[in-house]
């Protein structure tokens, strides 16, 4: 983030100003964060890992968020890969409609997209009889988790991708297509490191929502535990039992796991920026430095920022 | 010399780089699959049931009062997100302060929190002995389970949206006409309302339309704060779900069919707004 | 390796980039691709490289038919505007990458990236990021990432373009001794005349998706056939005169054009270039008005001096001709100018050596 430039109003608009912005980030985000932490560990750390780990159930629904929510991740990195390859690097009829369909997950309620997929999988849906018949289960199953997660963090990844593809433009995979690289050489030795920083961070976003995931995958869980129960809906049923300090440790883990995907993506963030940086450098060429005699301007480059001049 | 058609030559079609067809392929599968058949089996569902049908099951006085409280809490925070959240950037944007990193990453919290543990410690935060209700509270002020407790949650939920859009417009703003109307004599309030505002507006209701978007859907933390009473605190996703819970699939599918036509009207006029903005400020 | 470029058209929605253009490329040529942005020249480039599919029309290489061959197939070497290198690769890896793709033995692919290294003199910084070049350095690079495939064709899209001018003429020299010595066929696109004289064999004047002119420098400098060449090619004086008869008529003083042999009189454009006039001081005796349309009936021009401007190692002279809103312009070498030490508002006989007539095309306009 580009540092401000001060304006010179007079230091005590700016004091208020400055105390206005953290009180409401204080009190609306920095106040609960902390009271999950300090709830949790409220009777000591032994409680807290108790809580965890001596709970059967509890471990199930770790090992469940750990699993569904790769696989969910996994989808959407395909699929974003894809669909951002699809709508940055060809113009074809449809492609703006496409692009808005893409967002379509994020103004659509969780809870009414996993009614949806009750409707297609659940035992009175569309495809409940022959999933009966096969003795597959979605619903009430992991595989119903996996869509329905899937389903929320789907803009997640395409999103990222977009606007960094788009930037990069199409001429450094051409210059591959042109020097006789293979759909899978370019993808995987131009593509790919370009859009790795993007790529990641998408992936990032996604895994935070792929866990933390509620009203979606409650629908089609069915809420059985040590069964179908993942880490927030293990949050919720612990809560509803009135075992608040066992809730606020899995609450704990979660949030920890929120303050690790913060690190990450202040990290890439600086990264995506550095890139963005790059490229533009590359792109205005600089040419102030001149090696004298031939070959021209072969002398050493002192720097690889832009044109000093 | 035969005939040159190049529309009957295949090669000549085939894109320069490749992979269309292969990411056009995932890309319509998993659209198709997860997007479009689902909503469809949704309209569909509905609409087989007919009108008569419909209005019993999506217009019980129980379903109105649930939209009206979804309406109304979505409504107060997406408002409250875009004025703190319009706050909170131009903090971020114009003034220097020891923090200001700190601050600037904390802003992203709501993003990788799961809503549960949110729900979970709003709650826990405003009850009686919480650590905020035991001073509002004894003043008359319940921040959980009631109203004030849905709106607070979708607050949080929602204010990264209306921060993160804004602050690249800020960013960017030409700080040229700024100081021109500040040297015609504007006053800093002049100047905020005729030079600033306009520009970065069109993002505020950007800002707005997303925030509110969130907040209509949202499900995971307000189970937690509202108490879920039907007729007062009872939220149209979480009457979705007592239906379903219910069996009553066709009821079920009858409210989120409403609650999908209100964030879709919703974004439409947001986005007509916008556009109406934007061509007045050309 | 000749190319051949049969009747191709290429239209992007409604524009019409490229409409029915013919083109031969002898074995060994370097030849230009000259015109303003959005003549086509960039976009029949491409479709030789295989980069664009042409709507119609085909391309051929020795005789061969390559029309719907892949790009990858194409085995030409291809020089981006902007170079297009792989920002994550090293200059080495860069330069090695179409010899990785093809599967090249290791020691083969060091061998032959050294020697590119050292032939676009870059030895020694093969472990360097593109970002870490000058812009010269890149344009090199892109050029030996391009040769290493050992292209029968090499393609230039805009290549000094983004480098700033003392680095532009230097590699300009360096490209036609690297061709001469490669002696491979070579396609260049520029919109900068000095650049396509002073490097092509052959210069392809393009607009609106045709071409113009063909022909060697000199050819196309000397004898633009269109207007528009004329214009693209720049520095020159413009009337506007008439055609009558066998003669043109600039200022009422007649010159020869047979093209247009018909009795009823025409507008013309009538083209003049500075370094093509003559200029003399107008003797005492002829002070008036009456004496100076006498000159004209001689072939020459009576003016007055507006100013006198210096640029190198020429001397622009401003003049307005007699009963003319236009100003003309007149260039002489310094030492001349020196010697007739002219100054403003002195009178003058201006007399053309060489002048050009274009009746106005309908479908050209400026």
């Amino acid at each position: 983030m580009p540092k401000p430039t001060i304006t010179s109003a007079n230091p005590l608009t700016h004091r208020l100003l400055v105390a206005a912005a953290v009180g409401i980030v204080g009190l609306l985000i920095v106040v609960p964060l902390a009271s999950v932490f300090a709830e949790a560990f409220a009777e000591g750390p032994a409680a807290w890992w108790r809580a965890l780990a001596h709970d059967p159930d509890t471990r199930h629904a770790i090992w469940l968020s750990l699993t569904v929510a790769p696989i969910a991740v996994a989808m959407n990195t395909v699929f974003g890969i894809a669909a951002a390859w699809l709508v940055s690097r060809f113009r074809f009829p449809g492609r703006s409609l496409l692009i808005t369909l893409f967002d379509v997950p994020f103004s659509v309620s969780p809870v009414v997209a996993g009614l949806a997929l009750v409707l297609i999988f659940g035992r009175q849906g569309l495809l409940g009889p022959t999933l009966a018949t096969l003795g597959w289960k979605v619903i009430f199953s992991w595989p119903g988790l996996v869509l329905a997660t899937t389903f929320v963090t789907l803009p997640l990844v395409v999103r990222e991708l977009i606007p960094v593809m788009e930037a990069i433009g199409p001429e450094e995979e051409l210059a591959a297509v042109s020097l006789g690289a293979s759909g899978w050489q370019v993808f995987t030795r131009v593509t790919l490191p370009n859009i790795r920083w993007a790529l990641l961070h998408g992936i990032v976003l996604a895994n935070a929502r792929a866990m933390g995931e509620f009203g979606a995958v409650y629908v089609v869980s069915g809420h059985i535990a040590g069964a179908t129960d993942t880490m927030p809906l293990r949050v919720e049923k612990l809560f509803q039992e009135y075992r608040t300090p066992a809730s606020m440790a899995v609450a704990s883990v979660l949030a920890g796991l929120a303050l690790v995907t913060l690190v990450a993506k202040f990290v890439i963030e600086r990264r995506l920026e550095a890139e963005a940086r790059e490229l533009e450098a590359a792109r205005s060429l600089p040419d102030t430095i001149v090696g004298s005699g031939t070959p021209p301007d072969a002398g050493p480059r002192t720097s690889t920022q832009g044109p000093t001049a | 010399m035969p005939a040159h058609n190049p529309i009957l030559r295949s090669p000549r079609r085939r894109s320069v780089l490749p992979g269309f067809g292969m990411s056009a392929a995932i890309t319509s599968l998993m659209i198709t699959a997860l997007v479009i058949v689902p909503l469809a089996v949704l309209a569909l569902r509905a609409a087989s049931l007919g009108p008569t049908d419909f209005l019993a099951a999506a217009w019980t006085p129980r379903a109105r009062a649930a939209y009206a409280v979804s309406l109304g809490a979505s409504l107060t925070a997406a408002i409250i997100s875009s004025v703190c959240g319009l706050l909170v950037a131009w903090v971020l944007v114009r003034i220097d302060f020891p923090g200001r990193r700190l601050l600037d990453a904390l802003v992203d919290v709501p993003l990788a929190l799961p809503t549960a543990v949110a729900g979970l410690v709003y709650s826990t935060l405003y009850v009686e002995r919480g650590w905020l209700g035991r001073y509002l509270v004894p003043l008359g002020i319940h921040g959980a389970y009631s109203w004030l407790g849905i709106v607070l949650v979708l607050v949080f939920v929602s204010l990264p949206f209306a921060i993160r859009v804004v602050q690249p417009v800020l960013e960017s703003l030409d700080r040229d006409s700024e100081e021109a109307a500040r040297m015609l004599g504007a006053s800093r309030v002049q100047t905020f309302l005729q030079v600033i505002f306009p520009a970065i507006f069109p993002a505020v209701l950007t800002g707005f339309a997303l925030a509110l978007a969130r907040a209509l859907g949202e499900y995971g933390s307000v189970v937690f704060i509202s108490g879920n009473m039907p007729f007062k605190t009872e939220i149209a996703p979480v009457l979705i779900v007592s239906r379903l819970e219910e069996f009553a699939y066709a009821e079920a599918t009858a409210i989120a069919v409403v609650l999908l036509g209100m964030s879709v009207s919703l974004l439409v006029i947001v986005n007509w707004l916008q556009q109406r903005v934007a061509r007045n400020s050309q | 390796m000749s190319i051949h470029v049969r009747g191709i058209s290429k239209a992007f929605g409604t524009f019409q980039a490229l409409d029915n253009v013919s083109l031969d490329v002898p074995q060994g040529t370097l030849l230009a691709l000259l015109g303003p942005s959005g003549s086509g020249k960039t976009t029949l480039l491409r479709i030789i490289a295989g980069l664009e599919w042409p709507d119609s029309g085909r391309i051929e290489e020795d005789g061969a038919d390559i029309t719907d061959r892949h790009a990858r197939q194409r085995e030409v070497g291809f020089v981006f505007q902007h170079y297009a290198l792989f920002r994550h690769m090293s200059v080495f890896e860069n330069i090695a990458f179409g010899l990785r793709v093809r599967k090249t033995p290791k020691p083969e692919v060091e061998a032959k990236v050294n020697e590119l290294l050292h032939l676009v003199r870059l030895d020694g910084l093969g472990g360097r990021k593109p970002a870490q070049l000058s812009g010269g350095q890149r344009q090199r690079v892109a050029l030996a990432r391009a040769l290493a495939i050992r292209p029968k064709i090499l393609l230039l899209d805009e290549p000094f373009g983004a480098l700033d001018a003392k680095v532009r003429v230097e590699l300009r020299q360096w490209l036609r001794q690297l061709h001469d010595e490669i002696g491979m066929t070579s396609v260049f696109v520029t919109h900068d005349q000095e650049e396509a004289f002073e490097l092509a064999d052959e210069v392809v004047v393009m607009n609106h998706g045709r071409i113009e002119q063909r022909g060697t420098p000199d050819e196309v400098f000397e004898h633009p056939a269109t207007p528009f060449v004329m214009d693209f090619l720049g520095n020159v004086n413009l009337f506007h005169g008439r055609v009558e008869k066998g003669q043109a008529f600039w200022h009422g003083i007649p010159i020869d054009y047979p093209d247009y042999p018909h009795s009823q009189a025409r507008p013309a454009r009538v083209y003049l270039r500075p370094h093509e006039l003559e200029i003399a001081r107008a003797s005492a005796d002829q002070p008036d008005r009456r004496a100076a349309s006498s000159a004209a009936v001689a072939g020459s021009l009576p003016a007055s001096v507006l100013r006198i401007a210096r640029s190198g190692a020429i001397a622009r002279v401003s003049c307005r001709p007699d009963g003319s809103d236009t100003e003309l312009h007149v260039d002489l070498p310094v030492e001349t100018a020196r010697d007739m030490s002219l100054q403003p508002g002195e009178r003058v006989t201006i007399t053309p050596r060489k002048v050009r007539v274009f009746l106005p095309d309908p479908e050209y306009v400026i």
